[in-house]
């Protein structure tokens, strides 16, 4: 187990680096940001100036090598147009991207399977067809047109929620948070259900295939044979048998929930890290990007070995040993 | 772009919306606004973009101000006037106090002068704007001297573009520390309650600032809370929505609707932002431009006059206007919109004439005319794209066939300065019509720092001596009449393509009234109830 885990990391560190470097030369390619930001009164010699000033004028491979020292001694560099260090910044909008996605998520598993086993339970019942319908649904409009219609209805013409921005936080163990006070909650409503769709969607799909399928097999009809309560068959032989898939599901969803929430967070002016990769990008801030990058990689690395931990744990079948091929 | 669709979906639903949006109740003596973009640091010396000046307005003041017509008026200084040919002096206002109750004085001025050059690392610094001083002196507490190595008109100009921090405060502060607030120091009329960075800054009123007509205390607002929402669809659903009181920076597709809405208010003025087109008048065989077969051509179109000539004449305006920016812009004939500083009256846009146009194609030897690209940024300019394919469409009518290129501004800015364009879209915004020149027009001169935008290397002599003499003129009244006389002999050349001048556009709660500017900032202490 530990081998396994330590061939992961080692893995990841090879992703990294290539990743970085890959960010290097593309944003290379592009251009540099004093192109973008300069003053328009600006002359020849003040552009080639401030151009030296970030040391964009020497040449790639020099500029990749600094940062990787200083990477390596954890400075990832100071944003070009927030002047503050690109990690810090990074970190300072994650608390609000992992709470919306936190949210969603917990939103799509707690409604999720319970309308998967409803609608798998009695696949033929109206409220099957309808929970099916609504799937559909969710897995088919685009999350963009989904968070306008949320606001128009609720913001715009019923006037209940309001139309974006984070509430109020208040600090939990030092991390700010906005889901303990009313008006936070009052704000995260609308950007959590936008975001949580696609995944309710994914998962009342799957849970439902998993429970129709494992209502047939030998150990379901055996143990209605002993005569187990209904609830004790569903609850935990059915539930626990399908759970494997739905759980890597959720696990791989959470990393793409927290890269792709940069739509809804634009939508609804969510101040996370989706917001500030877009505006990076904008302007070329390569220290920003290549940080927002490399702190994605991780996290997606980390969820993945978390659900391979988890399925030794659910499915005593599994074993995680070291690959000796 | 994904947004721009979502942008017609919510435009679609506004009609509806509209209706049933609840009205705002009596004004409160907060004011919310959604600003159009983020605000990267509360420094006001370190990165010059429009975003953070507008945020710095509001803490900071400069010695020199713009009214709202673009025209400098007295800030932190009462006045100026050169006292020699190569020093002015500035006289400083008495009685101004910090937001710490400290005084401000001339080595407050000194301080903020030398610090943007202190400030290293910056892609968009503030040292242009002081490097013309070579000397400062302090006469007294409220008289300053400035010297410049040579005659030197554009001082006060530059001066509007310091802000002034306290000395005290904000030595060897960094950018955290004006972060944090406790550098954001400043003579303006709020001072800085919270920055919370990609979501809102919060703003107490200043009842000793200066500028206030009454007593402080009785000024509209005490407390002001900026909400950044670049989105364009998230900031117009927070104004119907009543989460914000005004906003500013409004599409033009949503701009006829909020016009006609009995709940909302619409403020415009003419903006400071010219739109052109730059044509390479330098290589003889610039990029992207051929015969129609795709065959180079024997010599650079754009080097005759005939050509450009013809180009413009090819440009209907009024249909641009009209169809593209829905009424919310005015015909260019100017390079700086009307009521900035050298605006030439005489000058009007060219006149649509597309038979005009293919006669001047014929006789300078393109009677079937040619091939060229438009390149065009995708994400700078309001309507950028939609103006790039409506030029096609009109210079394909003469014989001009026209290929258009977008993409965004962070690869089109970079590849425009590399000279990978030949014909290309530029937006433009300067508060005197001689500092638009020296920057477009000028023939490029790294020395001397003059057409550092000249993308199509435009030169005529007769132009940078006039400029020459205009810099080193420091009567106004003379300096305007060098500034009108250049401009004309220039544009007389058809150098650029002018097209339009933007309308900055605000909308607002209808209790709510606005100053709008020329500049396009978004003031708060300009809204005021009605």
């Amino acid at each position: 187990m530990h081998a396994f885990i330590l061939r992961r990391l080692l893995q990841s560190a090879l992703v990294l680096i290539i990743m970085s470097l890959l960010v290097f030369v593309g944003v290379y390619a592009i251009g540099n940001p004093v192109d973008i930001l300069i003053n328009p009164q600006a002359d020849q010699a003040d552009i080639a100036r401030a151009i030296a000033a970030l040391g964009l004028n020497q040449p790639l491979w020099q500029q990749y090598l600094i940062f990787l020292k200083q990477a390596l001694s954890g400075d990832l560099g100071k944003s070009f147009v927030y002047d503050i260090p690109a990690l810090q910044l990074i970190l300072e909008r994650m608390p609000a991207t992992l709470e919306l996605a936190l949210a969603a998520t917990s939103m799509a598993v707690l409604l999720g399977i319970p309308l998967g086993l409803w609608a798998g339970l009695a696949p033929d019942s109206w409220p099957g067809k309808l929970i099916m319908t609504g799937s559909i649904l969710g897995f088919s409009l685009p999350t963009f047109w989904v968070g306008l219609m949320l606001i128009m209805l609720f913001a715009v013409e019923l006037g209940w929620l309001p139309s974006g921005g984070r509430g109020p936080t208040t600090d939990l163990l030092g991390v700010p948070v906005s889901f303990l006070s009313w008006e936070g909650i009052r704000h995260l409503i609308l950007p959590a259900t936008n975001l949580a769709l696609f995944q309710l969607s994914l998962i009342i799909r799957l849970t439902r295939a998993g429970t129709r399928e494992a209502l047939l097999q030998d150990y379901v009809k055996f143990a209605r044979a002993k005569g187990l309560s209904n609830a004790r068959v569903i609850g935990v032989h059915v539930l626990k048998n399908i759970l494997i898939p739905i759980i890597t599901v959720i696990g791989l969803e959470f990393g793409s929930v927290i890269a792709f929430a940069i739509v809804t967070e634009s939508i609804f002016a969510w101040p996370g890290m989706g917001k500030l990769i877009i505006d990076s990008i904008n302007v070329l801030d390569r220290p920003v990007i290549v940080a927002y990058l490399l702190i994605v990689v991780t996290l997606v690395v980390l969820i993945n070995l978390a659900v391979d931990i988890a399925y030794s744990l659910l499915d005593p079948r599994v074993r995680i040993v070291a690959a000796t091929a | 772009m994904v947004f721009q669709w979502a942008r017609f979906v919510v435009t679609s639903l506004i009609c509806a919306a509209l209706s049933l949006a609840g009205a705002p109740s009596a004004v409160a003596a907060e004011l919310r606004i959604g600003l159009a973009a983020d605000v990267t640091s509360l420094d006001p010396q370190f990165l010059n973009v429009a975003p953070n000046d507008n945020i710095a307005w509001q803490i900071f003041d400069a010695l020199v101000h713009v009214d709202a017509n673009a025209r400098l008026i007295p800030g932190l200084a009462v006045s100026w006037r050169p006292v020699h040919p190569t020093t002015w002096e500035f006289k400083l206002r008495r009685g101004v106090k910090f937001h710490d109750g400290s005084d401000f004085t001339a080595a407050d001025v000194v301080f903020s002068l030398d610090r943007p050059a202190t400030l290293a690392a910056s892609p968009g610094p503030f040292t242009g704007f002081v490097k013309a001083i070579v000397a400062k002196k302090i006469i007294d507490p409220w008289t300053i001297q400035l010297k410049t190595a040579a005659p030197y008109a554009m001082l006060p100009y530059d001066l509007d573009s310091i802000f002034i921090v306290s000395k005290k405060a904000a030595a060897g502060a960094s950018t955290e520390d004006f972060d944090s607030g406790k550098a954001a120091i400043g003579t303006g009329p709020y001072k800085l309650v919270r920055f919370a960075r990609g979501d809102r800054i919060e703003l107490a009123r200043n009842d000793s600032y200066w500028g206030w007509q009454n007593d402080g205390k009785t000024a509209p607002w005490n407390k002001v809370t900026l909400r950044i929402l670049p989105e364009d669809t998230a900031r117009i659903s927070a104004l119907l929505a009543g989460d914000v009181d005004a906003i500013e920076n409004i599409p033009t597709a949503d701009l006829t609707r909020l016009k006609a809405n009995p709940k909302f208010r619409l403020e415009q003025k003419v903006s400071w932002r010219t739109m052109f087109l730059s044509m390479d008048q330098y290589r003889d065989h610039p990029p992207h431009v051929s015969d129609k077969s795709g065959k180079p051509l024997a010599q650079n179109p754009f080097k005759d006059a005939r050509v450009r000539l013809a180009i413009s004449k090819a440009i209907n305006r009024k249909a641009i206007v009209e169809r593209v920016m829905e009424g919310y812009a005015i015909a260019a004939g100017n390079l700086v919109s009307p009521p900035v500083f050298g605006y030439v009256a005489a000058l009007k846009p060219e006149i649509y004439d597309p038979q005009a146009a293919k006669q001047l194609l014929a006789e300078a030897g393109y009677p079937n005319g040619f091939a060229l690209t438009l390149d065009a940024p995708n994400d700078r300019y309001i309507n950028g794209e939609q103006l790039a394919q409506a030029l096609a469409q009109m210079l394909a009518r003469v014989g001009i066939q026209t290929k258009v290129e977008t993409m965004p501004s962070s690869v089109y800015f970079a590849k425009a300065r590399a000279g990978k364009f030949s014909f290309a879209l530029l937006g433009w915004g300067s508060f005197s019509g001689d500092l638009a020149l020296r920057a477009l027009l000028a023939t490029p001169n790294a020395d001397n720092g003059y057409g550092a935008w000249n993308w199509g290397h435009y030169s005529n002599p007769k132009v940078d001596a006039l400029l020459k003499q205009d810099f080193a003129t420091l009567d106004d009244n003379k300096r305007e009449a060098l500034a009108r006389a250049a401009a004309t002999l220039a544009l007389k050349d058809t150098p650029v393509i002018l097209l339009y001048h933007q309308l900055a556009s605000w909308a607002m709660k209808k209790g709510i009234a606005y100053t709008p500017r020329t500049d396009e900032y978004t003031f708060a202490r300009d809204f005021r109830p009605r």
